[in-house]
């Protein structure tokens, strides 16, 4: 069976270790925060300029200027602080975030990330995301396995307008998780949802990766 | 050297002409100089450029710059939820240079600190890095990207003193911070204005510098793009 978003979540969320500071993209990676394991300190920053987002906020306590990155009212924890956008993507420039998670529209077997748009359609702008996939130590991405049409999303090249080349380390699916090593190696089936099959996951991804 | 000014109208006086190009705070609707936006509407300024992460909303922020027909062009990194801004973009009224959120806070922030253009990884290898220079740093390759020195920085922030220096709110200060340095002169709208010596020195966030002319917006009424909450039982 397949994992759902809030597995898929919870599958990104063993990824974790302790003391490590994470950006969480909007969608199911914003469901990885309610996985953190218990006892382990991970500090979730906010491109806008956070770090130690606390939860959503009491109905009464809701304050305009204390949003994150999409937008949403949320509340601060004893740990936070508060910079300009320039400080906070120099901290994710500069390598100084341990881990993203990030949607993704489509993959590619070298690594290659498109998310941010796509022709033909309204473009939005790509936010923070290009930033974060050359900036952060490890990128993982979780997405369906297949659009909505069927269609794989783990390809040999990518077809829509790229957000950053050579960047992802790891793929979570809802059918299984692909990892590489390092940005020179081709990624490996490492996991497989219950009851999913190596041969369903083949038959599904275009992409070459090892097993 | 008196930097008050009783109102928006007034602190933009002499400031603005056709073609200008404007750095502007605010991330969403959070933290946006909405007095200043208003003075701006008011003044008939057209063919603005201006530098801002995102472009409001309809009729809210920004957007009502673009409801008015007074914005040539765009440099944002995300402009979704504004559909009189999709709809001028799509008929080709509207010009707009996506740049990247990271890319952008440092064009700010570089503009005003002296620096021409600087090398990021950010956007290597994909649209963005288009007819832009590249350079290889110890095996890894960087594309040139502008600083932006504005003729003008609109932005928002909480207290101020009488002589400038200026403190933010939480995440209220985002780009407020940035777009305050990037432009030739910045006028700043604040909740509160207080007496010089109320502010502690060790935690001004805007020092005075920056800051040219200052006026007080208050009473504000901030806007909430998305309001999210929980329940007082949940654990």
């Amino acid at each position: 069976m397949a994992w759902d978003r809030n597995q898929m979540a919870a599958r990104a969320a063993k990824e974790l270790r302790d003391g490590y500071y994470v950006n969480l993209g909007i969608g199911i990676p914003t469901l990885v925060a309610n996985n953190v394991p218990e006892g382990m300190t991970v500090t979730l920053q906010s491109e806008n300029g956070m770090l130690g987002i606390g939860p959503f906020p009491y109905p009464d306590e809701v304050d305009a200027d204390l949003i994150n990155a999409g937008k949403q009212t949320i509340s601060e924890l004893p740990q936070t602080s508060y910079f300009s956008s320039s400080d906070s993507f120099a901290m994710i420039r500069g390598g100084h975030i341990d881990l993203a998670v990030l949607g993704g529209m489509e993959v590619s077997q070298d690594g290659d990330l498109a998310n941010w748009m796509v022709p033909g359609k309204m473009i939005k702008g790509m936010g923070g995301a290009m930033d974060l996939v050359a900036g952060v130590k490890k990128i993982i991405v979780v997405m369906e396995h297949v659009s909505k049409n069927g269609d794989p999303k783990f390809i040999p090249e990518c077809t829509l307008p790229l957000t950053g080349k050579n960047v992802v380390d790891m793929i979570i699916t809802d059918l299984c998780v692909f990892q590489r090593p390092d940005h020179d190696s081709p990624f490996k089936l490492i996991e497989l949802a219950p009851d999913v099959t190596a041969e369903e996951v083949r038959s599904k991804t275009t992409a070459s990766f090892v097993e | 050297m008196q930097k008050i000014y009783p109102n928006a109208e007034a602190a933009l006086e002499g400031l603005l002409f056709d073609g200008m190009t404007i750095a502007a705070g605010g991330f969403g609707l959070c933290g946006i100089p909405e007095r200043l936006i208003d003075a701006l509407v008011a003044s008939g300024v057209r063919d603005l450029t201006i530098a801002s992460n995102n472009a409001g909303i309809d009729n809210e922020g920004l957007g009502k710059l673009l409801r008015t027909r007074q914005v040539k062009k765009m440099i944002s990194s995300y402009v979704g939820e504004n559909k009189e801004f999709e709809r001028q973009y799509l008929a080709g009224e509207l010009e707009v240079e996506f740049c990247p959120q990271g890319t952008l806070a440092e064009r700010m922030r570089a503009g005003g600190a002296g620096i021409p253009g600087f090398y990021t990884k950010t956007g290597v290898g994909t649209q963005v890095a288009e007819g832009k220079e590249v350079k290889n740093f110890d095996g890894e390759d960087y594309i040139l990207e502008r600083g932006i020195r504005a003729d003008l920085s609109i932005i928002k922030g909480w207290k101020a003193d009488e002589s400038g220096n200026l403190v933010f709110r939480k995440t209220a200060r985002n780009f407020n911070q940035p777009a305050a340095t990037s432009g030739k002169i910045c006028v700043a709208e604040v909740e509160e204005i207080v007496p010089v010596g109320s502010l502690e020195p060790d935690c001004i966030h805007l020092p005075s510098i920056y800051v040219k002319r200052l006026i007080s917006g208050a009473p504000y009424d901030k806007k909430i793009e998305f309001t999210t909450t929980r329940e007082r039982t949940a654990a």
